[in-house]
């Protein structure tokens, strides 16, 4: 074989999408550390740091995160192992309604949540608490493409119906045979669809600002209305967070074909 | 969020085989019978293991949406009515309509330019394999991001402090006449990043990742052979672009531009965070509208988000479509 020549066509378009990447991510870093003049401090970072909402914002998206990657586990997981095993013809009609959250836009979704639950015989949006279950259901929902998704693509690699009849015929229930068999077998699948959703809820503006609760989205959309430093410090903040999430999210996925845990 | 751009959802659309088919020996044995009970025999208890799920979907999902599409068709008093579908002769949804559709447009096209040459680039250009990783993996990041960050970040870069803007004004000649003339301070030449084009900038950053996304497997999927083939026959490398590979991509290349197209269509955060709401995109109306009842008739409001749905609907299914089309070519 004959060693490629180095084609400059592409290595041109190549640095332009790279500078296209990180300029603004550059832009912004210095920005956030020069909030004092002609000095590179932290400032606008200690700032952040400092404010009580930052904190709460940040406490309530990351607990409403892990709350809607737990109701998704409990809700799909079953689901698409029933689909495998029982009702595979129920796929196109899950692909379809799994999709539909691509089709009605986040603000469309939000308005009819508004229209349907802030009235009777519904109402959820009188109380914190009950906002804050519709707020999951929301979250669950948008999210659900992704974890849908990713557990399908992982069940796909497992022989479902011989776990389940060798698990049964060792004397496991339908419980046993989804948390010790199953579940065990989609770690990695159900990993990433978790990271996705976890990126996906602790940026999410929308829901949050129109059910109007404490996230962190809608706080730096208002910071940015009045500050001009301590946002690019929290869009670093922000930009480390969902990369740190999506950057594992690479990682495990990259573990290529996922072996079934079975027999040894 | 970049709504659209699930790496695995991208992965699952674009590569047809991967998906589906997959489903095939499951469904050739029978299902095995553990208990008696005739009642379980039934192909419908089949479906009871889904229930949960459809339960949440109905009540999450399916109501609240079916909640507008029928609040658009009845008037205060509950009764069927087409008058709310006046709405779309408002001049004012009218252009905030019209300005969605351009916005979505224009970045699906220039994104979906830009993505394609930078994935042909890491595709057919043998980069050095550490630039190609580079490449797919911020894709995979930058596609995802989006909202009120990507907003501060074009805002600290090409804001009127921004970075890159004060790298421009650097950039100074003295005159002829003594004067200092600065040719590229952009703020001077009427740009504004807080205008359209400044959005279509910022929508750039997560749209073109996602076409790097979607139509590198296409690309890849091109076989050596075609274009050895058509050397052999003597064609030049334009004609082989021409008469091959571009037909062949064609209805990839479309699927993905549309892609594109509905992920600016829905985007709300980017824009309401970079321009205040000053640009008047369905989304930000939308936004208005149930904030305060702009339209002043909530029902109208139901029809112009509807109308919002319908436009994503028709991107969804022709997207689908041209994927079926697409994937014909990169069966192995």
């Amino acid at each position: 074989m004959k060693a490629q020549p180095i084609n400059w066509w592409a290595i041109f378009w190549i640095v332009l999408a790279a500078l296209y990447f990180f300029l603004p991510m550059y832009g912004t870093l210095d920005f956030s550390l020069r909030m004092e003049r002609n000095t590179i401090s932290l400032k606008a970072y200690e700032i952040v740091f400092a404010d009580p909402r930052f904190w709460q914002g940040f406490r309530y998206s990351t607990l409403m995160a892990l709350i809607t990657i737990i109701v998704s586990i409990i809700l799909f997981v079953p689901t698409v192992y029933w689909m495998y095993l029982k009702v595979p013809q129920a796929r196109p009609i899950m692909e379809i309604i799994t999709i539909l959250p691509f089709v009605i836009p986040t603000i469309v979704y939000v308005f009819g949540l508004i229209r349907t639950f802030s009235r009777p015989p519904f109402q959820l949006t009188l109380h914190a608490l009950t906002t804050d279950m519709l707020i999951v259901a929301g979250y669950v929902v948008i999210s659900m493409p992704f974890m849908f998704r990713a557990i399908d693509v992982g069940m796909r690699a497992l022989d479902v119906r011989t776990l389940t009849e060798a698990a049964q015929s060792l004397g496991s229930n339908w419980f046993q045979v989804l948390v010790y068999v199953i579940v065990p077998n989609l770690r990695v699948a159900i990993l990433s669809g978790a990271l996705i959703s976890f990126a996906t809820v602790m940026g999410e503006l929308i829901l949050a600002s129109f059910l109007v609760r404490p996230a962190l989205a809608p706080y730096m959309a208002l910071l940015g209305l009045t500050k001009a430093y301590e946002p690019a410090a929290l869009a670093i903040i922000s930009y480390a967070l969902t990369w740190v999430s999506l950057g594992l999210l690479q990682l495990v996925s990259r573990g290529g074909t996922t072996r079934q845990l079975t027999g040894r | 969020m970049g709504r659209f751009s699930s790496i695995r959802v991208l992965l699952c659309f674009a590569v047809p085989p991967r998906c589906k088919g997959t489903n095939v020996a499951m469904s050739t044995s029978p299902p095995p019978r553990y208990r008696n009970n005739a009642w379980r025999e039934h192909p419908l208890w089949n479906w009871v293991g889904l229930v949960p799920f459809f339960l949440f979907i109905f009540l999450f999902l399916i109501i609240p949406s079916l909640n507008l599409f029928t609040g658009a068709f009845v008037t205060n008093k509950g009764l069927f009515t087409l008058e709310n579908l006046s709405v779309f002769r408002n001049p004012l949804v009218l252009k905030a309509y019209m300005t969605s559709l351009q916005v979505s447009l224009l970045t699906a096209v220039i994104g979906g330019l830009f993505g394609f040459f930078v994935a042909a680039a890491v595709a057919l250009g043998h980069p050095p394999r550490w630039m190609r990783s580079l490449i797919m993996t911020f894709s995979g990041l930058a596609a995802n991001f989006g909202g009120v960050p990507l907003a501060f970040a074009f805002i600290a870069t090409l804001g009127r402090t921004g970075f890159v803007t004060a790298l421009l004004k650097e950039v100074c000649f003295a005159g002829p006449d003594g004067t200092q003339i600065c040719p590229f301070n952009p703020y001077d030449h009427g740009f504004s990043l807080y205008s359209l084009t400044g959005l279509v900038l910022a929508y750039t950053y997560f749209q073109f990742p996602l076409m790097v996304l979607t139509i590198t497997p296409a690309l890849e999927g091109m076989r050596k052979e075609w274009r050895e083939a058509a050397a052999n026959l003597g064609a030049s490398t334009w004609q082989y672009w021409r008469d091959i590979a571009l037909p062949v991509l064609t209805p990839s290349i479309l699927g993905a531009s549309i892609l594109l197209f509905g992920n600016a269509f829905g985007a709300y955060a980017t824009a309401q965070a970079l321009t205040g709401g000053s640009i008047p995109l369905v989304t930000i109306f939308v936004g208005q509208q149930i904030r305060g009842d702009v339209l002043g008739n909530p029902h109208e409001g139901y029809a112009m988000a509807i109308g919002m749905v319908v436009v994503m609907a028709i991107t969804i299914v022709a997207y689908s479509m041209l994927q079926r089309q697409a994937s014909r070519w990169m069966k192995v």
